[in-house]
C-alpha cells in the first residue's frame, strides 16, 4: 500500500492507532500489577487501580477517534458495518477484522465496568478476562494492518509493548506459583488431620460402628455470593 | 451430694428395662405417653403451645443456647410458609448426643419436630444427618416407615446427608448445603432475619432440643421446669469422654455441678483439667470443677455449655500439646471463605504445636496473644472465635506448664496418648515463624 | 457541638467471605482499616463521620470484591 495519501484522517487513524496501542499496553501493566497485589507505601494499589482505569478511558477515546477517522478516511473504504462486525470489510479483511474483535471486547470490558455497581462481581470479573484476548488482538492487528509496521520506531513500540506485558504476566505466573506453594504449605501442615472418628457411647449403648468417614464434599474456595444483609449507604 | 444418689434424670433416654435397641413407636408411645400434634388450622391450639414453650424457657441444645420461643417469633413475622430443619449433624467429634438420641429414640426427635412444625406452620421438615452416620440414619428411616404406616405423619419429612465435616452443623452453612449443596457459613449481621431457602424461611433447630419439646408438649412447661435450675431449666444430654472409666452419653438436670457428672461417669480422683462444650469451648482448671452445668454458670467461669461435653484430661496428659492437636484439627476444618481462619488458625496451631514440643522463640508467648487477638471474630461464623476462647482458656488454666514450656522444658505429657476423640497422627514439624 | 441525642451512626465492616485482601481499604482508609500479618483488613468499629465519610464511601467503592459495606448502626431502643 502507498503510504503517501495526504488526508487529515489518514495521519490521524495511524497517529491514534499507536497511541491507543501503548495506552493499552499501560492498562494491560497496570491491570496485572493490581491483580497480582505489587504495591507499597509509595506505589497503593488503590491509586495503581484508579490509574489503570483512568488510562484505560483515554485509550478508548483514542480507539474511538482511530475508528472513527478510518472510516471516514474515503482512501480505502472500510463501511460503517465493520467498526462492530468482524471480517466484514473490503479492505484487508483480516487485519481490520482483528481490530474489530478488539474493538468488540473492548467494548465489553467498557460496558460492564460502567455497570459495576449493577452487576455480580463474578459476572463483572468474567467479562473483564476478555481483555487478555483484546490486547493481543490489538497488537496482532497493528502490526498485520499498520502501514507503519515494518518502519523501526514502530518495531521498537510493538517490542517494547509486548516485553512490557510478557514481563508482567511472567511476573504475575511466578508469584502466583509462589502463593499457591505457601498455601499449600499451610494447607499440607493442616489437613493432614483425617475428619473425626468415631466419638465414644453412652454405657449401655454399644459404640455404633459405621463405615469409615465417607469422603468429604469439600467445600471449594470459591467465594458463594453472599447473603447481602446490609445496604451499601450512600450519604 | 454422691454421684450414686444422683437422680437419673432420664427424660430422653427413659427405657424399660432390657431393652437395649431402638425403641419401636408402640414402646415409644408406653414409654412416655400419647401425644396430639395440633393441627395447622387450630390457631389457639398453636398459639397455646408456642406460650407453653416460652414458659418453659426451652434454651436451645445446639450450642449457641438460644431461646427457642424467639426463634419462632422471628420466623413467624416473616408470613412465609417456613421450612423446619433438624439439626443432627453433631459435628463436635467428642459429642455423641445427637447419635444417640437419634439411634435409640428416633421418635421422640420426631415427634418435637411434628409439633415444632405445627406451630410456625411448616409444611415440611428435613432431617440432617450427617454422611457418615449411617446408624442413624437407618434408626431414623425406620422411624419414618413406621409412623407413615401408622398414619401419624401429617407433613412432609424428609431425611439429607450432608458431608460430615465440622462447620457442616452450623446454622447458615446447613441451610446454604441444603440450598446449594455447599457446606459454607455466610456472614450474618442480623440475627432477627431469618435463613432461607429460595424464599422460605428457615427454623433450624438441634435434635435434642426438638426431643425437649415433644416432652413440653406432653407433659407442660412446669413439668418440664422441676428439673434443672430457673435460668436453665429442664436436662440436657452430656458426652462424657477422656479419663473415665464409663465414657458415654448421660443425661442431667441442667446445673449439676461438673464434678458430680464426671462421678457419675467413673472419673479418677485429680484431674489436671476437664475441657467443656467442645473443641471451640474451654478447659476447666481443677478449682473450677464444682461450677454447676449450665450456660450461665459455665460463662461466669470463661466456658461454655457448648454442644454438652466434658473431657477428663488426666494428670498424666499434657494440656497445651492436647490444646495443640485440637487447634490444627480445628484449623483443618475451616470452611476456607476467610483469611484470618484459613491463615490465623493454621498459624496459631503452629505456635502451640511448637509451645508444647519446647521450641517456641522468644516472641511466641506475644505473637500469640496477637495472633489469638486478632483472629477473634473476624471470620464469617464462629468457628475461629471457638478456637480463641480454647487456646485462651487453655493458656490461663495450664499457666505454669505454658511457663515451663517457654522456657524450654517437654514435658513427659507431650509424648502421652491423647484422650482426644480424634485419630491424629503426629503433629507434622514447623518451622518457627 | 451537636447536642447528645439518639442518633444512628454509620461504622465500616468487612464481609470477610467476599474479601480477597486487595488491601485497597487500608490504602484509603488507615483511620480505620489496618491489614493483618496476611494482608486482610482490621476494621476498627468506631463510627464515621464527616471528612471520613467520603473517604469511607470511597473505600467501599474501589474495593474490587465489594467486601467493604457501611453499616447502619441504630440504637437499640431501651
Amino acid at each position: 500500500m502507498l503510504a503517501t495519501s495526504s488526508t487529515a484522517f489518514w495521519y490521524t487513524t495511524r497517529a491514534t492507532g499507536i497511541v491507543a496501542l501503548i495506552l493499552l499496553t499501560a492498562t494491560m501493566v497496570l491491570g496485572i500489577l493490581t491483580a497480582g497485589r505489587a504495591k507499597s507505601r509509595a506505589w497503593p494499589a488503590f491509586a495503581q487501580a484508579e490509574l489503570h482505569k483512568r488510562i484505560s478511558i483515554m485509550a478508548m477515546v483514542f480507539v474511538t477517534i482511530h475508528v472513527l477517522t478510518s472510516v471516514l478516511d474515503t482512501y480505502v473504504h472500510l463501511g460503517w458495518l465493520s467498526i462492530v462486525v468482524p471480517f466484514s470489510s473490503p479492505y484487508q479483511p483480516l487485519w481490520t477484522g482483528l481490530g474489530t474483535v478488539a474493538v468488540d471486547l473492548m467494548i465489553a470490558v467498557a460496558v460492564s465496568s460502567a455497570l459495576r455497581q449493577r452487576i455480580s462481581p463474578r459476572t463483572w470479573r468474567g467479562i473483564h478476562w476478555l481483555a487478555y484476548g483484546s490486547w493481543p488482538v490489538a497488537m496482532a492487528h497493528s502490526l498485520g494492518e499498520g502501514t507503519d509496521a515494518s518502519k523501526l520506531w514502530m518495531d521498537a513500540i510493538a517490542a517494547v509493548s509486548v516485553l512490557a506485558v510478557a514481563g508482567a504476566l511472567a511476573w504475575r505466573i511466578a508469584d502466583h506459583t509462589r502463593a499457591k506453594d505457601e498455601a499449600l504449605r499451610v494447607g499440607a501442615t493442616t489437613r493432614a488431620v483425617p475428619p473425626r472418628g468415631a466419638p465414644p457411647v453412652g454405657r449401655q449403648v454399644p459404640t455404633p460402628s459405621g463405615r469409615p468417614p465417607a469422603r468429604n464434599a469439600s467445600s471449594p474456595r470459591v467465594v458463594t455470593t453472599s447473603t447481602r444483609l446490609l445496604e451499601k449507604d450512600r450519604p | 451430694m454422691s454421684a450414686m444418689a444422683l437422680d437419673t434424670a432420664d427424660r430422653l433416654l427413659r427405657r424399660p428395662a432390657g431393652i437395649t435397641g431402638p425403641l419401636d413407636l408402640a414402646t415409644h408411645l408406653s414409654v412416655h405417653g400419647p401425644l396430639s400434634v395440633p393441627h395447622r388450622d387450630d390457631r389457639s391450639q398453636r398459639t397455646e403451645l408456642l406460650h407453653a414453650v416460652a414458659r418453659s424457657g426451652l434454651l436451645g441444645r445446639g450450642g449457641a443456647g438460644f431461646p427457642s420461643a424467639v426463634k419462632w417469633d422471628a420466623v413467624e413475622r416473616t408470613g412465609r410458609r417456613p421450612l423446619l430443619v433438624v439439626n443432627a449433624m453433631e459435628g463436635e467429634p467428642a459429642s455423641a448426643k445427637d447419635r444417640v438420641l437419634l439411634t435409640y429414640a428416633p421418635h421422640l426427635m420426631l415427634d418435637g419436630a411434628e409439633v415444632a412444625a405445627a406451630v410456625i406452620g411448616a409444611g415440611e421438615v428435613v432431617v440432617c444427618i450427617a454422611d457418615d452416620n449411617h446408624g442413624a440414619a437407618a434408626s431414623v428411616e425406620t422411624a419414618l416407615a413406621e409412623r407413615f404406616r401408622a398414619m401419624r405423619s401429617r407433613r412432609r419429612i424428609t431425611i439429607e446427608r450432608p458431608p460430615a465435616r465440622y462447620v457442616a452443623g452450623e446454622e447458615s452453612a446447613l441451610v446454604n448445603w441444603i440450598d446449594t449443596r455447599r457446606s459454607l457459613p455466610s456472614l450474618r449481621i442480623d440475627k432477627s432475619v431469618p435463613l432461607t431457602v429460595g424464599r422460605r424461611p428457615v427454623l433450624v433447630h438441634n435434635a435434642e432440643t426438638l426431643s425437649q419439646l415433644a416432652l413440653i408438649a406432653r407433659h407442660g412447661p412446669d413439668w418440664f421446669r422441676t428439673a434443672g435450675t430457673s435460668d436453665a431449666p429442664g436436662t440436657t444430654l452430656v458426652t462424657v469422654s477422656g479419663a473415665v472409666r464409663h465414657p458415654g452419653v448421660v443425661e442431667v438436670e441442667l446445673g449439676t455441678p461438673v464434678q458430680d457428672i464426671l462421678a457419675r461417669t467413673g472419673s479418677d480422683a485429680g484431674l489436671a483439667a476437664v475441657l467443656v462444650g467442645g473443641y471451640g469451648g474451654a478447659w476447666l482448671g481443677p478449682d473450677q470443677l464444682m461450677t454447676p452445668y449450665a450456660p450461665g454458670s459455665l460463662a461466669a467461669a470463661g466456658a461454655t455449655h457448648g454442644v454438652g461435653i466434658l473431657i477428663a484430661l488426666p494428670t498424666v496428659s499434657c494440656g497445651i500439646a492436647e490444646t495443640a492437636r485440637i487447634a490444627r484439627y480445628m484449623a483443618g476444618q475451616s470452611a476456607g471463605q476467610c483469611g484470618p481462619c484459613v491463615y490465623g488458625l493454621p498459624a496459631i496451631a503452629d505456635d502451640l504445636e511448637l509451645l508444647g514440643a519446647g521450641r517456641a522463640d522468644r516472641g511466641l508467648p506475644d505473637r500469640l496473644t496477637r495472633r489469638l487477638g486478632e483472629v477473634d471474630g473476624r471470620g464469617a461464623c464462629r468457628h475461629p472465635d471457638g478456637v480463641v476462647r480454647l487456646v485462651r482458656s487453655a493458656l490461663t488454666v495450664f499457666a505454669d506448664d505454658a511457663r515451663a514450656h517457654a522456657a524450654g522444658h517437654v514435658c513427659r505429657g507431650h509424648a502421652a496418648a491423647t484422650v482426644l476423640a480424634l485419630p491424629l497422627r503426629r503433629p507434622t514439624p514447623v518451622r518457627p515463624s | 457541638m451537636t447536642p447528645p441525642r439518639q442518633r444512628v451512626s454509620i461504622r465500616v465492616r468487612v464481609d470477610p467471605v467476599a474479601c480477597d485482601a486487595y488491601g485497597f481499604c487500608a490504602e484509603i482508609l488507615p483511620e480505620r482499616v489496618r491489614l493483618d500479618e496476611w494482608g486482610y483488613p482490621i476494621v476498627d468499629g468506631t463510627p464515621i463521620s464527616g471528612e471520613l465519610m467520603e473517604l469511607a464511601t470511597r473505600a467501599a467503592a474501589e474495593c474490587p470484591r465489594r467486601a467493604v459495606l457501611l453499616e447502619r448502626v441504630v440504637p437499640a431502643a431501651r
